[in-house]
């Protein structure tokens, strides 16, 4: 088109950003790219490796080597190697390295936005104004925290090698989130990039080596499925942290289950968008292109599920659809585009299918005229109205440009909606009403909720998710915590085995008067509650003196446990004040009781009486240390570069099962269920096998004391069997399993159902009489969750 | 009415009829203060467009010469100074009639277009000045009337001005509205005011001035700007120029949500015209864009688009050399206005 035609049309013209840097960077590596182990590139030998593609044409990119456990090794030997100088080195040495990379990402910001471009097919301008600036900020402020690491972490030591695992919807910036805090605070890594997406990872190692980043410290291995099920089965690896699929993510905390590796899971989600008939509704329209049509709707935070409220829902959606005739998709490198190319075909075939079974599931289509580039890897946005929530696509992830849209009427019904799925990553909340947003923010089960905005992003601001999104948090203090261990619990050494216990003795006393039968029975919503199998176990003392009968809980039990658990939901909302009274009306309450309490130790565990005492007294002074933080565990207000604030709320689990150990019964399992209950979460625990009688005689003291039905149930039995059911359970949110190391294993391999936020010892014995090991943040940071409401303001 | 000199030679390629021509006008409808009631404007959802819409689309070599060129068509020339006079305005006419070099317009196959300005603006005392200036051109004439750029003056003597513009041959007023009366969410008054101005206009065309700069809350220039055209306007129009803060992305935003919300609502068309601090190339695409974007393209054409600017043609200029010759230019190497 020539002057005239443009002045006639009023078209936009092309506006191709130059890719010329980048292809001579791939021909300088003749397109062919090795692993990048202990700072350098490993060659990659004739005939190995796998084509990476540029999804914007089809065309092959480069050849990449595809990595073996061998390889894995050699990553694995390096980062050894590096990771004690690396951490020996001040938190100021590690801050110039960190700063150092913040500005090499600057310095080189049109190189490697152009090669993410190609790489991934997502336009330029995302990759220049949105991936490029947050990886250069992430590590802006992740070279802050090596700096504070020791003002601020005290107590704190680095994990050693971290194996992290990223996704290929944002190659760099998921480098840049995984690798940022990980060598901050001292950590080595062993990083590999999706399969489709390698390059820029690539590119960053060698621009990051070249800017003076000691050998070894950060080795990237590429390679697909196998590789990194290489990485997670590595022994020598300490963490590992994995941004991808539920599927997938699932799959690694099966394989890392009783390994004692930490993991850190990011995954996928089917975010609500929540539209307030008092919304800016203007504002809400672009905010759902910012929502599902940013980065082809390739976000695991995307608001791909549209609730708007019925009034507006005829007015709202067709303004979308307006809004969408003027959505442009096409080449990545065209400056004036909003969406790109599709990843890869096989992704492309995936969205294809699932909006085409949302049709066939009754959902009403719409795509504009505008159409996509005719050849490459492009799906159009697209819009799906009349979706009922029983709708395939109302409850898959679909991974691309696709949002599905229906109707509320009420405020409650938008929370009902919204929280009616497996996931819990994101929301976002659109009303003019402070009273209202913040009302609903709380409700909704997300790590991150966006008022009157989407998909905002900050270094300093955790992000992660509730249920099956995975857990963990990525940026911030937070974040800061995933890669690091508390020295108190990194002493703890393998629980000594307890002695046999003896044979009971009869307890015949021939024509005396008979002692009267007790036989405790379970505790499941604020009753006492006779097992389902009806069956019960005999509990010894020490001297082998028969001290009673508790009932055999089964898997029935469990159920009624955790359904009374779920029931008890006030208690989540319940004020701080009011849980810290009712914590220390318990204290009160044991006190009067002390030496009631301090014989049954004594008799159950063979202690001497002043030992018992003072397990008691403990007791009391922990039950006080949880009244204590129940309204002082706060949570944080961030500043993000924003006129607004981001509050990071600590929010209970929920519901949260408790195995307790053996040893020092009463204070272990007060140790467990007071930060839990401080927090807000509602409980089931399996009291310590040997010494159950500890617990049951507790139920008068919950009783006395005003804590409400189903906060605490009790489930006496064999805890080897109840961890199972208790694992397994997908209306539990959260699992503590304290006790013996394959009690750990299997709660862990068993959690994947709905991957519980779990905490294990690993058959690592806790001194519970010691405060730094035995109680504090250390247990309450795994009591809670952190949800991040951003609040931009203003008028 | 005289445009006809900015249309295409050519009415098969483009038969969108300049501001004064053939398009229906805004007739106006009863004061709706329900709709007003339900007007919502977030600050920072707003900021995130305009800052985000720049880098989401760009016009680049033979597109942007032909939006810089389009631009021209719908700059306002102002001169409105305490010290103009008649010469100065004179070779403002002159510049609006002529504004870019023929050599230029040549080399961009532009010659043969009529390429002008949209109009000459300038106050009461020079209209009839600016009239004989033109004669002949197509070029019309806009008076700001209604005592620019405070607007305080009796209403009845606002209502003079503006018949007396009318009669010495502008066929363009651009009114300021009575800032009191949005600060105080005095609707009524606002939309009374606005219908007398409407009606004394006549034939002549309305624009109004909202003094975005005084409203300050993007839900009062949301309000006044619905206010006004319910009552009439045939455009909307961000500042005099003499505020504090004059046109901005983020006023515009709100301001073409506004026209875009009551052409859905009513079907009439309503014109927008940001003014002053528009200076250059860059910023008049950017503005540009906005309208294509929340608007669509009849809004691109001056019969729906004005800017009030007085530097930006000169700059424009410069662009335009820069495009066709590769090499920067300079202010000297074009007529002044």
């Amino acid at each position: 088109m020539n002057v005239q035609q443009f002045f006639d049309s009023m078209d936009y013209g092309p506006a191709p950003e130059a890719d010329s840097a980048a292809r001579e960077w791939l021909a300088r590596h003749d397109n062919r790219f090795g692993h990048f182990i202990d700072g350098k590139f490993k060659p990659l030998k004739e005939g190995e490796g796998f084509d990476t593609f540029e999804p914007a044409t089809g065309k092959i990119l480069a050849r990449i080597a595809n990595g073996t456990a061998t390889d894995v090794d050699e990553a694995v030997a390096a980062a050894r190697a590096a990771q004690e100088p690396w951490a020996k080195l001040s938190g100021h040495g590690r801050a110039r390295h960190l700063y150092a990379l913040a500005r090499m990402v600057q310095r080189h910001g049109r190189l490697l936005a152009v090669l993410e471009a190609i790489d991934n097919g997502k336009p330029v301008r995302e990759t220049r104004d949105i991936d490029v600036p947050l990886v250069a900020r992430h590590f802006y402020h992740h070279a802050g925290w090596a700096q504070l690491q020791d003002a601020e972490f005290a107590g704190y030591s680095p994990l050693g090698v971290v194996g992290q695992i990223i996704p290929w919807n944002f190659p760099l910036l998921m480098l840049a989130w995984k690798i940022a805090p990980a060598l901050a605070l001292g950590n080595t890594v062993v990083l590999k990039p999706a399969e489709y997406t390698s390059l820029t990872a690539l590119l960053f190692a060698e621009l990051a080596t070249e800017a003076g980043l000691p050998a070894g410290v950060l080795n990237v291995v590429t390679g697909g499925g196998e590789t990194g099920e290489a990485i997670v089965d590595h022994p020598g690896i300490d963490k590992i942290a994995f941004t991808g699929s539920t599927e997938v993510g699932r799959r690694i905390r099966e394989r890392t289950a009783g390994s004692g590796k930490r993991l850190t899971l990011e995954l996928g989600g089917k975010s609500p968008f929540i539209v307030f008939e008092d919304a800016d509704l203007d504002a809400a329209v672009e905010g759902v292109v910012d929502a599902i049509w940013f980065n082809q709707g390739q976000v695991c935070c995307a608001g791909s599920r549209i609730l708007v409220q019925e009034g507006i829902a005829p007015i709202f959606l067709s303004r979308l659809k307006k809004r969408m005739e003027t959505l442009r998709v096409g080449q990545p490198l065209d400056k004036a585009i909003d969406m790109g190319a599709i990843v890869d075909p096989v992704q492309l075939a995936r969205i294809r299918e699932l909006v085409e079974l949302g049709v066939k599931e009754g959902a009403t289509l719409f795509q504009t005229e505008a159409g996509v580039p005719e050849t490459g890897s492009f799906f159009p946005p697209t819009l799906l109205t009349d979706v009922h929530p029983a709708a395939t696509v109302a409850r898959e992830e679909i991974f691309g440009p696709v949002a599905v849209a229906m109707t509320f009427r009420t405020p409650d019904e938008a929370v009902m909606l919204a929280n009616n799925s497996r996931y819990g990553l994101a929301a976002s909340i659109w009303s003019e009403t402070i009273g209202l947003a913040l009302d609903i923010a709380p409700k909704l089960a997300a790590g991150v909720v966006w008022v009157n905005a989407t998909n905002l992003f900050d270094a300093g601001v955790g992000f992660g998710g509730y249920r099956e999104s995975g857990f963990g948090r990525e940026g911030g203090r937070e974040g800061a915590y995933e890669y690091l261990k508390a020295d108190a619990w990194a002493k703890r050494k393998p629980r000594e085995e307890l002695p046999a216990q003896p044979e009971p003795k009869s307890s015949a006393s021939g024509f005396g008067l008979p002692v009267l039968d007790r036989t405790a029975k379970l505790f499941i919503g604020g009753k006492q509650a006779r097992p389902d199998g009806n069956g019960s176990r005999v509990v010894v003392g020490a001297d082998g003196t028969v001290l009673g009968e508790v009932g055999e809980g089964n898997r029935k039990d469990i159920r009624n446990a955790v359904e009374a658990a779920r029931k008890a939901e006030g208690w989540s909302r319940a004020s701080t004040h009011n849980r810290a009274q009712i914590l220390y009306y318990l204290a009160e309450n044991l006190s009067a009781r002390g030496p009631e309490f301090a014989a049954r130790i004594a008799r159950l565990t063979g202690v001497g009486s002043s030992e018992a005492e003072r397990e008691v007294e403990a007791v009391i002074s922990r039950l006080f240390t949880y009244g204590a933080y129940a309204d002082k565990f706060d949570g944080a207000v961030h500043s993000p570069p924003l006129r607004g604030l981001a509050l990071a709320i600590n929010e209970p689990l929920g519901t949260v099962g408790v195995i307790a150990p053996d040893e020092m019964p009463l204070l272990s399992l007060v140790s467990l269920v007071a930060p839990l209950i401080a927090m807000g979460n509602r409980t089931v625990v399996v009291p310590s096998a040997r010494y159950p009688l500890i617990a049951t005689d507790l139920y008068q003291l919950f009783e006395t004391s005003d804590l409400p039905a189903g906060v605490v149930n009790i489930v006496t039995g064999e805890p080897k069997a109840l961890v199972k059911d208790l694992a397994s359970h997908d209306d539990l949110d959260g699992l503590w399993v304290f006790g013996g190391k394959d009690l750990s294993a299997t709660a862990e391999r068993l959690s994947v159902g709905n991957l519980k936020r779990m905490l294990v010892d690993h058959g690592l014995q806790t001194d519970w009489l010691d405060p730094a090991s035995g109680e504090g943040r250390l247990f309450l940071h795994h009591a809670v969750q952190v949800k991040n409401i951003w609040i931009p303001y203003g008028d | 009415m005289q445009l006809q000199a900015v249309a295409p030679r050519d009415e098969k390629e483009r038969s969108v009829p300049a501001h004064g021509g053939n398009a229906p006008r805004n007739e106006g409808m009863p004061l709706d203060l329900g709709w007003l009631g339900g007007v919502r404007v977030n600050l920072s959802a707003a900021e995130r467009r305009v800052a985000g819409l720049p880098g989401r689309r760009t016009v680049k070599k033979d597109a942007q010469a032909a939006w810089l060129l389009k631009a021209i068509t719908c700059i306002d020339l102002t001169t409105l100074s305490g010290d103009d006079t008649e010469g100065r305005v004179r070779r403002l006419c002159a510049k609006a009639v002529t504004p870019v070099r023929h050599d230029l317009l040549e080399a961009l196959g532009m010659s043969e277009r009529g390429i002008t300005t949209g109009a000459v603006c300038v106050y009461h005392r020079f209209v009839a000045a600016a009239v004989d200036a033109l004669q002949g051109s197509g070029v019309p004439v806009a008076a700001v009337s209604t005592a620019f750029p405070a607007g305080l003056a009796p209403h009845d003597v606002k209502l003079r001005e503006i018949e007396a513009s009318v009669a010495d041959g502008a066929s363009e007023i651009d009114i300021v509205i009575t800032r009191e009366h949005v600060l105080t969410g005095n609707w009524q008054a606002l939309y009374d005011e606005m219908r007398d101005f409407r009606a004394a206009c006549g034939a002549a065309h309305v624009k109004a001035i909202l003094a975005t700069g005084d409203l300050k809350t993007l839900r009062n220039v949301a309000r006044a700007s619905l206010v006004c055209m319910m009552a009439g306007a045939d455009f909307i129009k961000t500042s005099t120029g003499k505020e504090g803060v004059n046109a901005t992305p983020l006023v515009t935003l709100v301001m073409l949500r506004a026209i875009r919300d009551y052409h859905e609502r009513t079907g009439s068309k309503v014109g927008y015209k940001p003014a002053g601090g528009i200076s250059t190339a860059k910023d008049v695409l950017n503005y540009q864009i906005l309208m294509k974007e929340e608007l669509g393209r009849p809004w691109l054409e001056p019969d729906l688009f004005r800017v009030g600017a007085s530097s930006l043609l000169s700059d424009i200029e410069r662009q335009l050399e820069h495009h066709v010759t590769g090499r920067y230019s300079a202010f000297n190497r074009h007529a002044a206005g």
